[in-house]
């Protein structure tokens, strides 16, 4: 007898363990279809329990969309926003799927995803202005060179740009060995990425190939501070003392225009954009209380503190 | 009550059988499910593919708006240049650690430095991110005066650093499995010490030093956090070994998190893995062939 209760002890663990694992996988696997669902239950039951706001979106803003839900957490204590990036595609494809309450947008929402959110959802989105970006062009703390137009910048990293070495812009940079440009850009998802595409390397033309491409604008940063033959694009926010922020300029002969919140402000820097909110609707009570906190000034504060542009005073 | 038992017996005798059966063959089903997995998302773009560009032209240009272009063989030189690199530095240093930690230490060297080497393994890839971005970046900038730090050489010494524990700890068991009997023989006949190693125990040896050579291979075609940080992340094809490359695995880790699910995008990146795939399954088949190759002798 002994020997099979023993047997069947062994029996009954194991058993067990390997159906946890099965059972593991498989809900594993279908993870993707319950998280729409999940969203949708979330709402209704908001306001028994705290209401939650789902907050997904743009990279570019995503530190600056934390900052706001944590200081939001001492002004409003029934509610709390979950804050996640991801890119602002992936805002937008949440707002679609009424997975979000907020979509954090770097770009403007497009055509189709207006027309999809009405046929969907029977939805008109709603758009807020909460800030602006502005792009800083990098290089080295050493570097001579402190001006660069926008066409420079286009021959630099587009295909086909005849803009390869450093002396092609007139200068030599001390201490670096050799001449070439090193380009640092973004990876291909980034809406860093795709804003300065737009701006400077034009909607038909592609990057040259052989820069290199960081995954964050912090990266891009530290690249250069490290790199005498560096050129690379971050946001405004980002800058530190090891690295020098160039002026930019329109076109040749126009003077050159240091990155700044007055510059942005009035347009004449020219490599800044918008940054928006979106909702699917008139947003519910709670999302319309903390979109009006983030326009108000002690919302905008946040905007100029964590390194970005806030809209001007009215 | 005795034929009770013995049915009890059997039957739980089965059900342990059979378990232990579906475990053995759980590893087939998890290899051919992934790889299905993956082709499945793949496979739609293949009808629209080139494959001589796909594998031969350089121009990775995935998210143009008006010709997306997908050529990988820039990453494909990338991932190979990197790793062989790699290899050309830790398969020296990760054999002769074997050799040494096998034969020419004492027995309290032996376990200390056994157990520093299994600490090097278990440093996880992002930390060696971090180290070849903050520490080997400067370095190699100020030693070698390259323009650029991050690039295929970091990528290699990173690499190296990661596969010489695997190939030091399968290469040492590879010796140690060597009979003592041939060593004996070796100094009977007047050899001295490295005479036995180099014409006794390697060629004794040979299967398992090569097996964990390929071992190493496999762990630096598969590596990617570490790569994506070091190499410098660029399409290009590398010059020399103080150009940044971009590898395969990198192209996968830093795209596909934000490409919408079915996109050509998406798809050419699953392809990209049936293709990572693919040179791992060669890579081992060869090892499988050369290993039998040798036995047959």
């Amino acid at each position: 007898m002994n020997s099979t209760f023993s047997s069947k002890f062994l029996l009954a663990p194991s058993v067990a363990c390997l159906t946890a694992v099965l059972l593991g996988v498989g809900c594993g696997g279908d993870s993707s279809s319950p998280a729409p669902a999940k969203g949708d239950a979330a709402a209704p039951a908001a306001p028994v329990a705290k209401k939650t706001i789902a907050n997904i979106g743009s990279d570019t803003m995503v530190n600056l969309a934390a900052a706001w839900a944590e200081a939001y957490g001492q002004v409003d204590k029934s509610v709390s926003v979950e804050v996640n990036g991801g890119g602002s595609g992936t805002g937008m494809a949440a707002l679609l799927n009424g997975t979000c309450d907020v979509a954090n947008s770097s770009r403007k929402i497009e055509e189709k995803e207006v027309t999809e959110l009405k046929t969907k959802h029977n939805k008109e989105a709603k758009e807020f202005m909460v800030g602006y970006d502005a792009l800083s062009i990098f290089v080295h703390k050493d570097s001579p060179l402190t001006e660069i137009t926008m066409e420079q910048l286009s021959e630099i990293y587009k295909e086909g740009g005849k803009i390869t070495k450093w002396s092609d812009l007139g200068v030599t940079v001390p201490g670096a060995k050799g001449d070439e440009i090193i380009r640092v850009s973004r990876q291909n998802n980034s809406g860093t990425y795709h804003y300065f595409k737009e701006a400077i390397v034009g909607k038909k033309n592609e990057f040259k190939l052989g820069s290199l491409d960081m995954n964050g604008s912090k990266d891009v940063v530290d690249l250069i501070s490290k790199t005498p033959n560096a050129i690379g694009y971050s946001g405004m926010g980002y800058a530190t003392a090891d690295v020098k922020q160039l002026k930019v300029s329109k076109k040749k002969g126009e003077p050159g225009i240091a990155p700044s919140i007055a510059t942005t402000l009035d347009k004449s820097y020219p490599i800044a954009r918008p940054m928006f909110l979106y909702t699917a609707g008139e947003p519910q009570e709670h999302v319309k209380k903390y979109i009006d906190w983030i326009m108000s000034d002690a919302g905008q504060k946040i905007v100029e503190t964590t390194g970005y542009v806030p809209l001007p005073k009215k | 009550m005795t034929s009770k038992r013995g049915t009890l017996d059997l039957l739980s005798e089965r059900a342990i059988e059979a378990l232990i059966r579906l475990c053995g063959i759980s590893a087939i089903i998890f290899v051919f499910g992934i790889f299905f997995f993956v082709f499945r998302e793949g496979a739609p773009f293949l009808r629209h593919l080139d494959l001589t560009e796909f594998l031969f032209s350089k121009a990775w240009i995935p998210t143009s708006q008006t010709t997306p272009r997908y050529g990988v063989g820039a990453l494909i030189v990338g991932t190979l240049s990197v790793t062989a690199l790699a290899m050309a530095i830790a398969v020296p240093f990760g054999l002769g650690a074997a050799v040494f930690i096998s034969e020419f230490c004492g027995k309290k060297t032996k376990e200390t430095l056994k157990i520093v080497i299994e600490l090097l393994a278990a440093i996880p890839s992002v930390v060696w991110g971090f180290i070849g971005l903050g520490v080997m970046s400067p370095l190699l900038i100020t030693t070698f005066h390259t323009p650029i730090g991050v690039n295929m050489l970091n990528g290699a010494l990173l690499l190296a650093l990661m596969s010489v524990p695997i190939m030091v700890s399968i290469g040492e068991d590879a010796l140690k499995a060597v009979p003592d009997s041939f060593r004996e023989a070796a100094i009977a006949l007047g050899a001295t010490k490295w005479q036995m190693v180099y014409r006794v125990l390697l060629p004794a040896s040979k299967n398992g030093l090569l097996a964990a050579v390929l071992l190493g291979v496999g762990r630096a075609i598969g590596e990617t956090m570490a790569v994506l940080m070091a190499t410098g992340h660029s399409v290009r094809i590398p010059q020399s070994i103080f150009d940044p490359v971009r590898t395969l695995t990198a192209t996968i880790a830093a795209e596909l998190g934000e490409t919408s699910k079915g996109s050509d995008h998406y798809q050419v990146l699953f392809l990209i893995g049936v293709l990572l795939f693919s040179i791992t399954f060669i890579v081992n088949l060869t090892a499988d062939l050369v290993v039998k190759g040798i036995r047959k002798q």
